[in-house]
């Protein structure tokens, strides 16, 4: 019962609302939501491979730039024609599964890149595995830069619109939906064990390279769609978005929110997001203030928000119960 | 093969620059096993530093070599103090902490000065005044080696050798060695860790002080973003040799170098970036550990 139910009624709220956010939030509002919508996914995704499994990956823009490029010429070469074909269908429907192959081929695609990076963290640890991902992620950018078929440096423009709030909260579903059933189950525990001390977990049986090049396939097949959203909802791509910066903000929310804690990266993302946005009326000072406060909430929760925890009703009533016990709470 | 040769010349020329970069990072990664991601912009800011102190010793007016000295020297010793007040209040309070967040402080601090320096300084570029005039000396084989050339590598080697006799041959030196070697059982011997952390950080700040005012001798056009790209390439060049190791930056440096230059001047200049981190990839997977790096095995 409850197996069809939970996505039953996860599909009925994210429809309404996608009716009704776009008409109730102005058009900076809303972009800033659906940022952040695309940013939890990303940490999500990264938080796999930092947070789980413990191995260092600093490039995850490079996979994010695969699947928003590989998405967007999907969507310009094939999905235009192939929604033109569907013109019985309403057009929001046709769009939509235009835009699920176009993110599927990006995905897949920045998944298989994720595969090649993967393959070297059979061999390389901590701090030389970081510097293969950087390497990666900058080999990307400068490819990018120099294939004139993607625009180059001029950037990638009219990509159809096509990411609504339901396809970018929808992805946010899926992706923290799964992140929790991976935490909770053997590959998990195993991912865990790895990250806490890999010597010890191959020693209990854990097949330890397996384990790390599942986490960087799947991590960069969710930046990779994490990249076609954002390419389908901005319509314009420059290969100057996916720097290493990038892939340092995503960083910053997967320590921030706390390693391995799927909702430490949700609040995460939504506070990083939202922090240089509100600090847009001190202008100049903005990054100044963002890189401060930065530093300073590392030195004051190295562990990060949540630490290794998840939030959850029970702790969230923990919390408040302390200060004023609730009426009849267990 | 006169050009080739020039190649070289010019990629020793950077590739001692990286090198004076990458010396940083390798020690301050061999003592605090942290890579110090504002370390590039340390050079940025020793460019910068070093432009003020020519105008303040007006050295572009009547250039002489001994303003030119005192240019460099004062831009290591501001540097060197900014490195120690960085140390100090950013990482110290993170060094007991998880790394990953002692590596978001390090960015977060590079943001800082990146950010701060657009503020005071504009994010324009600007010139760095001639301090040198240009001389060009003919080496033979259609080589030409330019003055300010020869001021870079000279400098870099001077700074290195003088780095090597610190390390190997001074009391503090021993006291560093030891402390990469084993914080608690430095500590346990009397050395003062603290101090020997924060005199890393001030050699390796001066260092890329120096390695600022020396890029800026030859390309004049400093901004405050000037140091991310060479900081994260000499950051390659440091793991190149084998992170940590003090002569295996200093080759990795030079590996660097050179082979940018050889890319740009026979491949193809657009893929100049993208080719260092292939080099590097390559190498990485032939030898794990770097260059000079020894395979250390995992204690349980």
């Amino acid at each position: 019962m409850r197996r069809t139910l939970g996505p039953a009624a996860a599909l009925g709220v994210l429809l309404l609302l996608d009716r009704w956010v776009p008409a109730a939030t102005n058009d900076y509002h809303f972009q800033v939501l659906m940022l952040i919508g695309i940013n939890i996914v990303l940490a999500v995704s990264l938080n796999l491979v930092n947070g789980f499994t413990g191995q260092f990956s600093i490039g995850h823009a490079g996979f994010m730039a695969v699947g928003a490029y590989a998405s967007a010429k999907f969507s310009l070469e094939l999905g235009k024609p192939l929604v033109a074909s569907m013109a019985a269908l309403p057009a929001p429907l046709a769009q939509g599964v235009a835009l699920l192959f176009a993110l599927t081929a990006g995905g897949l695609l920045a998944a298989v890149a994720g595969w090649l990076v993967g393959l070297p963290s059979l061999r390389l640890r901590g701090d030389y595995l970081a510097i293969v991902t950087l390497g990666f992620g900058e080999i990307i950018r400068v490819v990018i830069l120099n294939v004139e078929a993607i625009g180059a440096a001029r950037g990638l423009p009219d990509i159809p619109q096509w990411a609504s709030f339901f396809w970018v909260f929808g992805t946010v579903v899926v992706v923290v939906t799964l992140a929790r059933h991976i935490a909770a189950s053997t590959h998990g525990r195993a991912m865990f064990a790895i990250r806490d001390d890999e010597v010890a977990a191959e020693a209990l049986g854990v097949d330890t390279t397996r384990y790390k090049v599942v986490a960087f396939v799947i991590g960069a097949f969710f930046a990779g769609v994490a990249g076609g959203l954002s390419a389908h909802f901005l319509s314009y791509l420059n290969p100057s978005s996916f720097t290493f910066l990038k892939s340092i903000e995503v960083i910053a929310m997967v320590v921030l929110g706390g390693m391995g804690s799927v909702t430490g990266s949700i609040l995460a993302a939504t506070i990083l997001t939202l922090l240089p946005e509100v600090l847009r009326p001190v202008k100049d000072f903005r990054m100044v203030v963002y890189s401060l406060m930065l530093v300073i909430l590392m030195i004051t929760r190295p562990q990060g928000l949540l630490g290794t925890h998840e939030l959850t009703w029970t702790r969230l009533r923990g919390w408040f119960g302390r200060r004023a016990p609730a009426k009849g709470a267990a | 093969m006169s050009e080739f040769l020039q190649q070289l010349v010019n990629g020793i020329t950077w590739g001692s620059v990286y090198a004076l970069i990458a010396l940083g990072y390798t020690m301050v990664y061999g003592i605090l096993r942290l890579i110090n991601f504002a370390h590039g912009d340390i050079y940025m800011l020793g460019a910068f530093t070093g432009l003020y102190a020519s105008r303040w010793f007006g050295a572009a007016q009547q250039p002489s070599p001994l303003k030119a000295l005192l240019v460099l020297v004062t831009s290591m010793a501001v540097c060197a103090v900014l490195g120690m007040v960085i140390e100090r209040l950013a990482y110290k309070p993170v060094r007991r902490s998880p790394r990953l967040s002692a590596l978001i402080t390090a960015i977060g601090v590079s943001l800082f000065l990146e950010n701060g320096c657009v503020l005071l300084f504009g994010a324009s570029p600007r010139f760095f005044p001639q301090i040198v005039e240009q001389r060009n000396l003919p080496l033979g084989f259609g080589v030409t080696l330019s003055n300010q050339q020869l001021i870079v590598i000279v400098v870099s080697l001077v700074l290195m050798l003088a780095l090597r006799w610190l390390v190997l041959h001074t009391r503090v030196g021993k006291a560093m060695q030891a402390v990469s070697h084993n914080h608690m059982a430095a500590a346990l011997m009397g050395i003062s860790v603290d101090r020997i952390v924060t005199f890393t950080f001030m050699i390796g700040s001066a260092l890329a002080a120096a390695a600022g005012v020396l890029v800026a001798l030859q390309s004049p056009r400093i901004e405050p973003y000037m140091g991310i790209l060479p900081g994260l390439k000499a950051f390659v060049a440091a793991v190149l040799g084998g992170i940590g190791n003090i002569p295996g930056a200093v080759v990795g440096g030079l590996v660097m170098g050179i082979a940018e230059v050889l890319v740009t001047g026979y491949l193809s200049p657009t893929y100049r970036d993208a080719i260092a981190f292939i080099l590097l990839i390559v190498i990485l997977l032939v030898r794990p550990a770097g260059i000079f790096g020894r395979a250390v095995a995992e204690k349980v």
